[in-house]
């Protein structure tokens, strides 16, 4: 809890004028506690991620990485029984506010999963227009095109796939069905993208190509990763957070966070330490 | 073991293992062959029945006191193990051939293109047909169908997507599964009381039969629906939350084209399923001589209620009524195997190329 914010509203307020002057989206996490129905999975995060960079949050399993990224785009409440207490300031807007549609949330804050899912129903460029199409807004055919050329580019995946749109999207590797799932997620133009554990069902190949990826989207996005790959998180990221638990039963919490450089060279605390050295789990 | 005492130059190799070869099972197989026929022999006319059944149970025996011998004792079982299963279904198969045999065999007496063009109307002899039957047998089904198939899938959306884990659901879905098990005939008398408090005693009508089957047809559609959305990864859900997309626009463009197949499957099935209804069509659709177009007004005649009119009122000779009857029997069955085709082929069209 070394990197717990000291002085909250002022950040909150930071990041505010950040984005009003262009400088990109600051999230703020106050207080977050998360629940799974009475259990409580996650207590007590604060943390500021920086706009335009890569966060990497690491830490052994089961200590709610994924719970608590999912709480960054609302999709943790899609869960039977799920919420969260504290507050997720984005822009300077608690995304737990009163009156906001976690529909408008996840808009704005995209989210690359774990296994790559394509829509099976779909096309390849199907799949990249969906949270377009799906969210009846209707795009003429050239926009259309544009758009799928765009998003695949920005995916690194349009040269692969160019001839072969109109294929459905599982019949492609995984490597390239996660980065057609990259491509669909910035399609929508969020302005965060949460990834989880994007590469833990490739092969080095396709690892290599979505860390490469990753890196032309820093300059885009505000990026969060969750990855159990110390070596990636020390890759891609400029911030680390290291997670961890004290036993099954317990919450997780966040043992501290810092430049990515200085938790692998010298952390604060012991257990991040132990983890980074591989002596933990 | 004896197996190994039996092939000493092959005793060197500890994963190499006598197999019986395809001319020695096969050996078996006609040594239960005889001893089947033998079974019957002293009685002196073929029975085929003991025939079969005696051989199957010989040969079960047979191969496995042969493997058993050669290749040792886990094969012997194996081969037992599969002798008794492929008998098992051959026992089952066996009446469902005969079923099909004795149908086509005396429906084809008349299944000529009078008998689909030709009402009843006016028929004492051996002419007649089933144009008005098949008529009211389309319409019938085709009323339950319209009225189940969106009861049926609202309600599975709900099961599957809405009320997960919710007491109103439970309830449902207890409910569900009671009207599974109610007899036709309840749903047929139900039918029948709702329309004469409606319309007076002794109406009789598309509609009434229509509303019979309905409440035979909804549960199984609700049934093999809510399944086949339960088959729909959750990750295509969260994929499509992830977007910004809806719920319920989530349920149309993600998880219902991604489950469409075996929805389309499930509802071919369930209308297989009250097609050759007969007891609560008696009730509440009744009989007709003639075409009746108008399912809200008057009796209408469908291909179960035919055949059995025909079979218990045949008339005279009373072979008029019974071909015709059989030939009926005959045409449902293709109409059931129809659908089963036609589900087939939706449900592969259908089907998520990619779906792992
Ligand atoms: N859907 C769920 N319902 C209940 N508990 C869950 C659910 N998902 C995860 N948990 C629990 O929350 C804790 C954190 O899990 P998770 O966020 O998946 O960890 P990580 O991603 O770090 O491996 C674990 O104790 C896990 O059992
Ligand atoms: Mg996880």
């Amino acid at each position: 809890m070394t990197e717990s914010v000291d002085t909250p509203i002022s950040d909150v307020a930071v990041a505010a004028l950040d984005a009003e002057i262009g400088l990109g989206n600051r999230i703020v996490v106050e207080n977050l506690n998360i629940y799974y129905g009475d259990f409580l999975a996650v207590r007590d995060v604060n943390m500021v991620i920086e706009p335009r960079s890569v966060t990497a949050l690491i830490g052994p399993s089961g200590c709610g990485k994924s719970t608590f990224i999912r709480s960054l785009n609302r999709m943790h409440e899609v869960i039977d029984g799920a919420r969260v207490e504290g507050s997720v300031y984005v822009d300077g807007e608690d995304l737990y506010g009163p009156g906001v549609d976690p529909v408008a949330v996840r808009r704005k804050v995209g989210m690359v999963f774990q296994r790559p899912n394509p829509f099976p129903t779909m096309s390849i460029a199907d799949n990249v227009l969906a949270g377009k199409r799906l969210n009846s807004r209707r795009i003429n055919k050239s926009e259309a095109e544009d758009l799928v050329e765009k998003s695949l580019r920005g995916a690194n995946l349009w040269e692969e796939v160019k001839d072969r749109l109109d294929k459905p999207g599982s019949g492609l590797s995984g490597g390239q069905q996660q980065r057609l799932c990259i491509a669909r997620a910035i399609a929508v133009e969020p302005e965060i993208l949460l990834m989880d554990e994007p590469c833990s069902a490739l092969d080095p190949i396709s690892t290599l190509a979505i860390e490469q990826l990753m890196n032309e989207l820093k300059s885009t996005y505000t990026i969060v990763i969750v990855t159990h790959n110390m070596q990636q998180a020390a890759r891609v990221s400029s911030r680390t957070a290291f997670f961890t638990i004290d036993g099954t039963g317990q919450p997780g919490y966040v043992v501290e966070m810092d430049d990515t450089d200085v938790m692998f060279s010298n952390p604060k605390q012991q257990s991040t330490i132990d983890y980074v050295t591989g002596r933990f789990g | 073991m004896t197996v190994t005492e039996q092939r000493p130059t092959q005793h060197a190799s500890s994963i190499t293992a006598n197999r019986l070869t395809r001319v020695q099972t096969g050996a078996v197989l006609a040594g239960a062959v005889v001893v089947g026929a033998l079974s019957w022999l002293p009685s002196g006319s073929p029975n085929w029945a003991r025939w079969i059944i005696v051989g199957l149970v010989s040969y079960c025996i047979g191969i496995y006191v042969v493997s058993r011998i050669v290749e040792g004792r886990r094969q012997g079982l194996d081969r037992l193990m599969r002798a008794v299963v492929t008998s098992a279904f051959a026992v089952v198969a066996m009446p469902l051939v005969s079923l099909l045999w004795t149908v086509v065999e005396r429906g084809t007496n008349r299944f000529d293109v009078a008998f689909f063009t030709d009402t009843m109307r006016g028929v004492t002899g051996a002419e007649g047909g089933i144009y008005h039957a098949i008529v009211g047998t389309m319409i019938v089904t085709g009323l339950a169908t319209i009225m189940s198939v969106p009861f049926g899938l609202f309600t599975a959306i709900y099961l599957a997507e809405y009320g997960h884990g919710t007491k109103l659901a439970k309830a449902i879905q207890s409910m569900v599964d009671v009207m599974t098990g109610i007899p036709s005939i309840v749903a047929g008398l139900f039918a029948y009381a709702m329309f004469e408090m409606i319309f007076g005693p002794g109406t009789r009508s598309g509609i009434a039969g229509a509303v019979a089957l309905t409440v035979l047809m909804t549960p199984v559609v609700v049934r093999s629906s809510e399944e086949m959305l339960r088959l729909v990864p959750n990750e295509l859900r969260e994929a499509a939350y992830a977007l910004g997309v809806p719920k319920w626009k989530t349920i149309v463009k993600v998880v219902l084209p991604t489950a469409i197949a075996g929805i389309i499957t499930g509802v071919v099935l369930s209308i297989a399923r009250v097609i050759g209804e007969t007891a609560p069509l008696l009730v509440t659709a009744g009989l007709a001589q003639g075409v009746n177009w108008n399912p809200f007004d008057g009796r209408m005649t469908t291909l179960p209620v035919f055949t059995y009119y025909q079979y218990v009122q045949p008339g005279v000779p009373p072979s008029n009524g019974q071909d015709r009857a059989w030939a009926a029997a005959l045409v449902l069955i293709i109409i059931v195997m129809v659908l089963f085709t036609v589900a087939r082929i939706l449900s592969s069209v259908l089907k998520p190329k990619g779906l792992r």
